[in-house]
Parts: C-alpha cells; structure tokens; sequence
C-alpha cells in the first residue's frame, strides 16, 4: 500500500494565540532530517503548497517538529483544522540544503518571531559538535516564550530578549548580539532565523565586527524543487534559488531588500483570501 | 485491391472540429475535438500503405503506422489499438502532443513533394488513444511476477514508461514522485486545453491496474539517496527520469521585480495548484491585465494561451528569432495567433522597467536581425544599434528554456555532464551500477514521446541487467 501517503499528527501545542507546535509522524524523514532543512505541507487539497522549517525532529519516535505562526489564511487554516489524530494532506521534505554546521569555536544561535523554533536544531548541532554555544532569542513579550528548557540545555549562554522588557534584554535581539560580541571578542560565526527585518538587522550588527553570519531565507515557493524560480533571491548580486542553494545564505551578501519587496508580492490576495476565510469561519459558528 | 497513390486518395485532410477561438480563448476546454469515427476512417484512406514507410523511420519508437492504420481499415479498433501500444505506453498523450511535423508527419510520403497535407497520424492515435480510454480497454498482459523490485524517479513520461515495461516484465515497480500529483510536465506544466487531466489519469490508472505503485510527495536525494535505495531499500535496481524543470533567467536589470515569474511557475501556478480557480483554491497567480512571454516554444505558447484564458487583455510574445525558427508545434503557434496572442518577432528584452512599489510597469526591448549561423544551424540574432523600444506589461514570463534540477546531484556520486546533466551510455546507464536515467535529464529538455522512447530503452536495458528473458514476457 501507499505507506507514506498519510501523514497523522501526533502532538499539538499552542504557545501562544499564534504561535503553536504540530508533531507529525512521519519515520522516514525524522531519519533524514538535518538541521536547517524544511518541508512543504497542504492541509488539504485545495491548499497552498506552505513551506515550514523543521523545528525538531526525534528519530527514535519517528516524528518531525513544526511550529508554525498564524499569519494568512493557509497558516490560521492549519491552526484550526490541525489536530491530535486528524492527518496532514501531503508533506515533502526534507528540502533544501542543511545547514553546515561548521567546525565554529563559539557561536551566536539568532532567533525571533517564527525563527525561535527551527535556530533550536542549529543550537544543538553545533552544542553536539563541540561549540560554545550562544543561544539568543526574541520574543514580543514574556508570556510568549516557549523552549527555555530546551534551549538551555544544548546553549551555554542563554539570552531572552523582549520588546516590552517584560522579560531578559528590553530590547531587540540586535542587542543580545552586541553584548555577546562586546563580552567575547571571539566569536566566530553568527545564524540567525526570523523575520527577514530581523535577519538583515542582525548581518548589519555583524558586518562591522567581520563576523560570519548565516541567515535563513523564506521567500515564496511553489514547489520547492527547484522547477519554477518562484523563490529566488539575490545573493552577491546572482540570482539563487532559495528551495535548492539555500535556504541558507550569506547575511552579508543578501540583497534583503530584493526579498522584502518579493515577499509582499501577493498582499492583495492574501487579504482577500483572509477576509474570506474569516467570513466563513464566523458564519460556521 | 489497386495500390493507392497520391493521386486516388482523398486530397483534403478529413475534418476535425475544433472550438472557435474566440469562444475557447476565454475557457480551458479542449481546444480541438478528435476525429469522430467517420473522419478517422475517411484519414485512414490517405495513407498510401508504402511497402518502405518513411513515418516509421520518423517516429522516435517506430510506430507500426501503416499497420495500425490497415486494421482501423478492417475495423478493427481494437487490434489497432494493441499495436500501436506495442509501440507507446501513451497514445492518447502523444497523439495530442507530439511534434508530429518534425516527426511521422514530416516525413509521410503523402506530405513530401506535394502540396497535400501528410495524413494525420497524431489525430489518428489520439482517436484510438480515446476510444481506448472510453471502452476501458487495457492491454494487461499475463504478468509472470519475478523477485525483482525497481524504482523509479519521477513520473513524467519517461519514468512511466519505463515502469509500464518492468511492471510488464514481471518486476515490481514503485514510482517516486516530489509533488502531490503524478504526471511530470504532463501534469504541472502542458494545460487542460490542450491536455486534459483525465487523459493523464487515465494513463496512471493504466499503469496501477499493472501493479505499479505510486508514491508522491516523495523527493529523492532528500528523503533517502539512490545510494540508499540500492543499499538499505532493497531494490535491484533504479530509473531517473526526473526532467530538467529548472527555469532559465536572462539576468538582465529588473528581472526580480513583482509581475516577472518563469512560466513553470505561472504554469504549476495555474495547472497543479488550480490558481485559475482563487480563492476557492488557496493559491493565487496574481496576473496582470498586459502580458508578455519571452520565448516562443511550446512552454511560451503554453503560458500565453493560459494568461489569455485566465482574462489577460493583451498577451504578447517577445522571441528574439523570427517566426521561421520559432521551435513550438506549428499547430500551438496557429492556435496562439487565432487567439490573439500578438507576435514580436526579432525582438529582444534589455530590461525590465518597475513602478515605486517594484512592480514591473514595461520592458524595454531591441531589435535583432538575423546574421549567420550559429552552432544549432540556426542564423543567429543580432541586435540592431540604437532600435531599443518600450511598451507596457504588467505581467513578464520567462520561457526561454531549462536546467538540470541540481538535487540529485547535491546528493548522490552519480556522474553528470558539464552541463550538469546526467551522464549515461548508450544503453542509459549511469556511472552507478545498476542505476539508469533518461528523458529531459539526460537529453535536455526534448519531447513527450523521446522521453517515452528513452524510459523503454532503460527499462529494455535494466531487464538485461537483472537477467530478465524477455521471450518469458508476453505483451
Ligand atoms: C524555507 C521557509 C521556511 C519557513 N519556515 C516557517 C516556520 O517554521 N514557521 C512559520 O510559521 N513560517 C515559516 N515560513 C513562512 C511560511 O511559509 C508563511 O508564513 C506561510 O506560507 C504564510 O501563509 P499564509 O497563507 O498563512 O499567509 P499569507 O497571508 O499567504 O502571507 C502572509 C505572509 O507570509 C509570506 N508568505 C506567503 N506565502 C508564502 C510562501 N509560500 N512561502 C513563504 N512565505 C510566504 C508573505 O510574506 C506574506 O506577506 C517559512 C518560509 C520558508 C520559505
Ligand atoms: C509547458 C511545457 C509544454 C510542453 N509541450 C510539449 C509538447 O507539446 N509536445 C512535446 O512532445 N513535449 C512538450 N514538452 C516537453 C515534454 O513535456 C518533456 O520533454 C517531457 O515531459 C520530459 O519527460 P520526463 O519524464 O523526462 O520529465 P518530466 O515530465 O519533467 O517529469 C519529471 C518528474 O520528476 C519529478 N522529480 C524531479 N525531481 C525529483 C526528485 N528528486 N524526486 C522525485 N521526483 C522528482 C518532477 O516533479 C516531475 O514530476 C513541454 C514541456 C513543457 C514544460
Ligand atoms: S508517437 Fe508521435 S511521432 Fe510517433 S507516430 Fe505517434 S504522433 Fe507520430
Ligand atoms: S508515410 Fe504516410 S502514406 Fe506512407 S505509410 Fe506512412 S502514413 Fe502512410
Ligand atoms: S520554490 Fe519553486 S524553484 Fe524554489
């Protein structure tokens, strides 16, 4: 039979109105999964083809870790409809090229917004190849948080900031860099995983310093095979396919301004299509 | 029964009806009807029976034409039919598609040297194809199953193929394929006017009554390596035929505006995620109302005639040769100009022109004329100094050609060309034992039935190399 045509959730948890973690059993790529990689999920068959980073995955259960933030209608889709014990319609991965986890003595692990979950399996790899690790995350406020444990327990150094100041740092992650940089001086390379604002701010904190800084991108995609170019971005000036030679890339080579005007490609359908979702949810209840 | 000759035959193709164009520019019905049963037997009278048929010759798996067409002279559909599946796993898809000018019809000897039509061969097995598909006819051989298990990668037309011969030959059979939906370009990339699905599902379940086993939503390379289905997955052996779908940029200056895209993408867009129906479909296209596709193959006609459909005011075609070396199905270009599609021949893009918000607003082209040859034969285009012009298009699609995909590549040992695609020999095998590959990634983009031609020759090739005895297999 069809063995990896059904793709059942095992766990949910909601971190936050948003934000919330889906862990779906799925053996063949918790094998295969590498940090830095993504997979594309449809929820259903009238879906949009969704990428999301492979937050965690455990190849002893079998199972492979989303978080995902509810942020159009495909996304607040997969919020409602995704439960324990319902299934997935299709999931392919694991994509994109993993990260290289680099033979770094001390690094900076980056993540806000959406990138807090998937700069966790980057932490650990690069904890397991014998780093020290520097794990700095952001969040709006501190009833948002989710992970510390996890993340203290592969990070030597810990870092929360909050924008309210709520908890950790007051203040963006920017700052959690360049009081790492300023209380090292030794830090060899930087990732960083959030919104692209987030990321370019961070290869700006880094570029004077001259400090490696890796980012990962997360344009548009269609297939994420590399057949249709819808996910290209500009790096040193060439155009790269981010499902294919990346997702990650050079913080300092990126043209993030390229990506952000990309991004807002489809703003006028994603309102449409929300608004729509939105009505029909408020007529069903 | 006198031979026939060229001059006892009926001169006029017989009719094939085909909806007006104003009409289906503005739908994704099939654009042409079929043969109904009296026009087919009235085709079946213009070929002339050579006793040294020259369409066989032309047909890249030889076609037993005048055969098949003698017995739709005997009625009998159903014989005509198994023999022309002696030959094409996909006689409804080819008939449709194929290039049949550069092909079987180039060459028939009713088309040579006269100022007749050649007979219609692609229409003719389409009609066979149809009714195939109408009375559920499936040519289930008696299957004598061996120990064998192989896998295939991508389920275009060479990887089903290649699958429908093994799964024939006893093996068992297990087709991976990336996205959600089998099919390859069949599928994502040539439309329902001109394609529908249906056809194409047909032809999977064709291929599922054989036993073969589809799994899609699986990428190889990612999800396990070719190493590893050899190794740990227990199969004997492996067929890539994956296709060469990575589109082709000009990098010339606005090429990352909003509004420019590949017309793989407007095409899966529209084809695979039904972005045509938003936003009953999640997936938009957002398509302007001024298009303009660089490019004029069969992926450019494609793109334009679905902007048309989809409600496109202008659609134009910017293509840097002139019309004599335009590479589409002549039949594609004649459907393209009926319907609207305006041609700029000789024409060349420099740049891409945005508004403030970075949406493309117009492109600026240049004139070429045609100087000599090149390496393809062709005369190569020259700009004209000084003949820039602009013209509005909120919509730019790029079909000006393909790249190998890199993932196999990135993940395996398996030798590749400096091109990039993968190396094989004449019997397409790879440098990997026991792993073979053909169609659009070995060859560069090609044909439907090329593809088809080299997912049988692999599939002859892997019986071989499992020791299969082809006189065990009854067809
Ligand atoms: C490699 C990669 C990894 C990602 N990892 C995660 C993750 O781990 N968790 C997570 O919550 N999100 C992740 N994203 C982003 C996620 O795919 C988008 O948020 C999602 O597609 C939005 O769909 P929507 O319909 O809910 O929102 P929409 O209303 O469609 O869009 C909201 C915003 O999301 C962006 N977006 C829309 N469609 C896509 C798309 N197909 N691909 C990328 N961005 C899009 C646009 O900028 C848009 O403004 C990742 C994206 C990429 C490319
Ligand atoms: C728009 C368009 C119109 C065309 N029109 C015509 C025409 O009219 N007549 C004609 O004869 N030819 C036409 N062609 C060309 C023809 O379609 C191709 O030559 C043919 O489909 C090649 O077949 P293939 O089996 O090699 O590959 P494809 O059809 O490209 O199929 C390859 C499949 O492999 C899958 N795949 C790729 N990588 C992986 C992986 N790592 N793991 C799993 N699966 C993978 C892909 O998703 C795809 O489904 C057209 C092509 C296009 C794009
Ligand atoms: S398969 Fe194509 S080339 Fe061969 S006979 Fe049929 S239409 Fe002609
Ligand atoms: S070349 Fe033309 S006329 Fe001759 S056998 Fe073939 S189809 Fe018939
Ligand atoms: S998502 Fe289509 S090429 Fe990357």
């Amino acid at each position: 039979g069809d063995a990896v045509a059904c793709f059942p959730i095992v766990s949910r948890t909601d971190f936050s109105e948003t934000t919330f973690l889906l862990e779906i059993h799925h053996p063949m790529m918790a094998k295969a999964a590498k940090p830095g990689q993504f997979v594309i999920v449809m929820v259903n068959e009238h879906g949009e083809r969704v990428p999301l980073t492979i937050a965690d995955f455990d190849r002893v259960k079998g199972t492979i870790t989303l978080v995902v933030q509810a942020v159009g209608k495909s996304s607040r889709e997969m919020q409602d409809a995704c439960q324990v014990g319902g299934s997935i319609f299709a999931i392919v991965g694991p994509m994109g090229i993993p990260s290289e986890v680099s033979n770094a003595k001390k690094v900076i692990c980056v993540g806000g917004g959406l990138g807090v979950a998937p700069i966790f399996p980057q932490a650990r790899a690069f904890k397991e190849a014998g780093a020290y690790v520097i794990g700095v995350v952001g969040f709006r406020s501190a009833n948002l948080m989710f992970w510390e444990e996890k993340f203290k327990s592969v990070c030597d150094e810990f870092v929360v900031c909050t924008d309210d100041g709520s908890a950790g740092i007051h203040g963006l992650v920017t700052q959690g860099i360049e009081q790492a940089i300023i209380a090292h001086g030794d830090i060899n390379e930087v990732v960083a995983i959030g919104p692209p604002i987030m990321m370019r701010a961070c290869a700006e904190t880094t570029r004077p310093h001259k400090i490696k800084t890796m980012v990962s991108l997360n344009p548009i995609m269609v297939d994420g095979t590399g057949m249709c170019g819808g996910c290209r971005v500009r790096v040193a000036d060439r155009i790269k396919f981010a499902c294919v030679d990346g997702p990650d890339f050079d913080g300092h080579a990126v043209d993030f301004d390229d990506l952000l005007s990309r991004l807002h490609r489809y703003k006028p359908e994603e309102k449409q299509a929300m608004e729509r979702y939105s009505d029909s949810c408020r007529r069903l209840s | 029964m006198a031979r026939k000759t060229i001059r006892t035959i009926p001169q006029e193709r017989a009719v094939m009806s085909v909806q007006d164009p104003e009409v289906r520019s503005k739908n994704f019905d099939e654009v042409s009807h079929g043969f109904d049963l009296e026009n087919a037997m009235l085709e079946c009278e213009r070929c002339l029976m050579c006793p040294e048929p020259a369409c066989i010759a032309g047909c890249p798996v030889s076609i037993d034409i005048p055969g098949f067409i003698a017995k739709m002279l005997e009625k009998d559909h159903r014989g005509a039919y198994d023999l022309l599946t002696d030959s094409t796993q996909l006689p409804a898809v080819c008939g449709r598609v194929c290039p049949q000018e550069d092909q079987c019809e180039g060459v028939c000897a009713v088309g040579v040297g006269t100022d007749l039509e050649p007979v219609a061969i692609g229409r003719l097995e389409r009609f066979l194809g149809d009714m195939a598909i109408e009375k559920g006819w499936q040519k289930t051989s008696h299957i004598v199953a061996n120990r064998f298990r192989v896998a295939i990668v991508g389920s275009g037309p060479a990887g089903m193929a290649c699958a429908a011969d093994l799964a024939k030959a006893g093996c068992s059979v297990t087709i991976y394929e990336a996205l959600h939906a089998p099919g390859g370009v069949l599928r994502y990339g040539i439309p329902e006017f001109r394609l529908p699905n249906t056809v194409v599902d047909a032809e999977i379940a064709n291929l599922k009554a054989l036993g073969v086993e589809f799994q899609c939503n699986i990428l190889v390379g990612r999800l396990f390596t070719i190493e590893q289905m050899l190794d740990d997955m227990g199969f004997d052996a492996v067929f890539i035929g994956v296709g060469a779908g990575t589109p082709h940029f000009m990098d010339i200056p606005g090429e990352n505006l909003n509004g420019v895209l590949s017309a793989n993408e407007l095409l899966t867009r529209c084809n695979l995620m039904h972005a045509g129906e938003f936003p009953k479909y999640d997936t938009p296209l957002g398509l302007g109302r001024r298009v303009a596709v660089i490019g004029s193959g069969n992926t450019a006609m494609d793109a334009m005639r679905v902007s048309l459909r989809l409600g496109a005011e202008e659609v134009h075609c910017v293509y840097r040769r002139s019309e004599v070396e335009c590479p589409a199905r002549r039949e594609e270009l004649h459907h393209a100009q009926e319907e609207g599609v305006t041609f700029h021949w000789l024409t060349n893009p420099v740049e891409l022109l945005g508004d403030a918000d970075n949406n493309v607003r117009s492109i600026r082209c240049i004139q070429m004329e045609l100087g000599e040859p090149d390496a393809s034969g062709r005369r190569r285009p020259v700009p004209v100094a000084g003949s820039e012009f602009d013209f509005d298009a909120d919509t730019v699609v790029y079909a000006i050609g393909t790249s190998p995909n890199p993932i196999l590549g990135q993940t395996s040992h398996i030798g590749l060309n400096k091109w990039g695609y993968i190396d094989t020999d004449d019997s397409l095998a790879t440098s990997l034992a026991g792993v073979y590959a053909g169609g659009d990634i070995v060859t560069g983009a090609a044909t439907v039935i090329q593809a088809m031609g080299a997912g049988r020759k692999a599939a002859d090739s892997i019986r071989r190399y499992l020791g299969i005895r082809s006189s065990g297999v009854v067809y």
